[in-house]
């Protein structure tokens, strides 16, 4: 296959960037995406120049690294797939593909198609765990737990935390991201007990990262290479209402602070 | 965004369903229209729903148009290329720009009728209240006016099929039985209602 590629160059945090053109030959469509982006950094390296940064690591769809908005969608064309998932015979020959890094105010670019995600990180940091030991797996069903929150709860936390949905979203909101992690934790006994602090803080959190609002497009959970639903949004709605009306902050006693 | 959403859904309701009687353009449709009109504009339990919908389009626009900066603000770069037509409808996308123009719209409307009713220079009808079914009626003679009147309403139904499921969503109330009868019902909402509502000036122009 022979290819004109359209990729987003920019030397670091500072630089502008811009869109440079990189006529690509011989890729076989078998590649994956990531595999041909190796071909064409091989080659620029040969002719001494630097090759594109792109964030990549396990390669199988689970990591959540690999993060190019690939003609015009996040992850490329295609459901349910990470781009390290996106093959070559996805394109035709003779295609120009265009390829740009996540765009969002709290994710600045590092270089090329590198992003700083770590706002995620933050985001988990203000609430997505759980504050006692759990243990070490306890006999299947010997806390009752019903099987609809059990699956919905393991849907939700299926959420690699790649943006995807950040990326795609109009808004650049990190909704479905943040109610997919409040909906894992709330759904289940262990997490319960902190749902109503957890989903204020997540959200307050979320919103001081500077993600756009949420205005239900479903953009998200068509990217989402997890299809995590909307489902998760509504929930974390109704919870953040309830929490913002009912929740009182604990009061001192006990360790702690 | 939300609240304020589904209550002006049930005012568009209320104002139809007044509207409804602009079919009667005889005499007799007259008298009872300009006598609706004198209730809407004196009753104090509709006053007090008047002052919640002035409130709440106002929240409404006000409300969109910082969450619509604060949007823009999360994305100061913009993609080179990008298809959000594969993901997202043009209601869905569209939302501040199909407001912006309901609420030109608004403006444009409340002049016309609601400004002259309250303030302007009406004749009276027999039984001697202010003749508004008169004004409705030459205004809608009017082929640029009435053409306007079913853009907008147009436009409306748009803003509609978004925003009807799109309130529900941000309430929080999504359940696997009941969400699709939502959705369902607001795509009906979004077509009936302002189909209706842009029908009247049409029959207006044409047999009033």
């Amino acid at each position: 296959m022979n290819l004109k590629l359209k990729i987003w160059r920019q030397k670091g945090p500072k630089d502008n960037g811009k869109m440079v053109d990189y006529p690509i030959s011989d890729i076989s469509p078998d590649m994956s995406f990531l595999e041909m982006i190796d071909v064409l950094n091989d080659q620029l390296v040969e002719k001494g120049d630097e090759p594109v940064a792109f964030d990549h690591d396990c390669r199988e769809g689970i990591c959540g690294s690999c993060s190019m908005y690939i003609n015009g969608e996040p992850h490329g064309p295609g459901r349910g797939i990470t781009t390290c998932q996106l093959h070559m015979r996805s394109f035709n020959d003779g295609d120009t593909i265009h390829i740009e890094p996540w765009r969002a105010a709290p994710f600045p670019i590092i270089k090329d198609l590198v992003t700083d995600r770590s706002a995620f990180d933050r985001i988990i940091q203000a609430g997505g765990y759980i504050s006692v030991n759990s243990g070490s797996p306890v006999d299947a069903n010997a806390i009752p737990i019903n099987k609809q929150n059990s699956d919905e709860a393991f849907d939700a936390a299926t959420c690699i935390g790649c943006g995807a949905c950040v990326a795609a979203c109009k808004n650049a909101s990190a909704m479905l991201f943040t109610s997919a992690k409040v909906s894992h934790l709330s759904l289940l006994p262990q997490g319960e007990v902190e749902a109503q602090k957890r989903v204020l803080a997540m959200v307050n959190q979320m919103d001081e990262e500077g993600f756009g609002n949420c205005t239900n497009t479903g953009a998200c959970e068509v990217e989402c290479p997890k299809g995590i639903s909307l489902e998760h949004i509504a929930r974390m709605n109704r919870q953040f209402l309830g929490a913002a009306i009912s929740h009182s902050p604990e009061k001192g006693g006990g360790g702690g602070e | 965004m939300a609240a304020t959403g589904l209550f002006l859904c049930i005012f568009l309701l209320g104002h139809l369903a007044g509207n409804l009687q602009l079919f009667l353009t005889d005499e007799a449709g007259k008298l009872q229209f300009n006598a609706y009109a004198l209730f809407m504009t004196t009753f104090p339990a509709v006053k007090i729903l008047s002052y919640l919908t002035y409130f709440s389009i106002v929240f409404h626009a006000v409300d969109g148009f910082l969450l619509t900066i604060q949007n823009r603000k999360a994305r100061p770069t913009k993609y080179a290329y990008s298809r959000p037509d594969k993901n997202t409808n043009f209601a869905a996308r569209n939302m501040a720009v199909l407001g912006s123009l309901i609420l030109v719209f608004i403006v444009l409307h409340m002049r016309s009728f609601w400004y002259e009713m309250h303030w302007g220079e009406l004749g009276t009808d027999a039984a001697g209240n202010r003749d508004l079914h008169t004004l409705v009626m030459t205004s809608f003679k009017n082929w640029w006016y009435t053409l306007i009147y079913v853009i907008s309403m147009g436009v409306l139904g748009f803003h509609l099929w978004h925003g009807f499921q799109s309130g529900f969503q941000s309430l929080g109330l999504s359940h696997p039985r009941y969400s699709p009868i939502i959705k369902k019902t607001g795509y009906a909402f979004a077509v009936l209602i302002p189909l209706l509502f842009a029908v009247i000036p049409v029959y207006i122009y044409f047999f009033g």
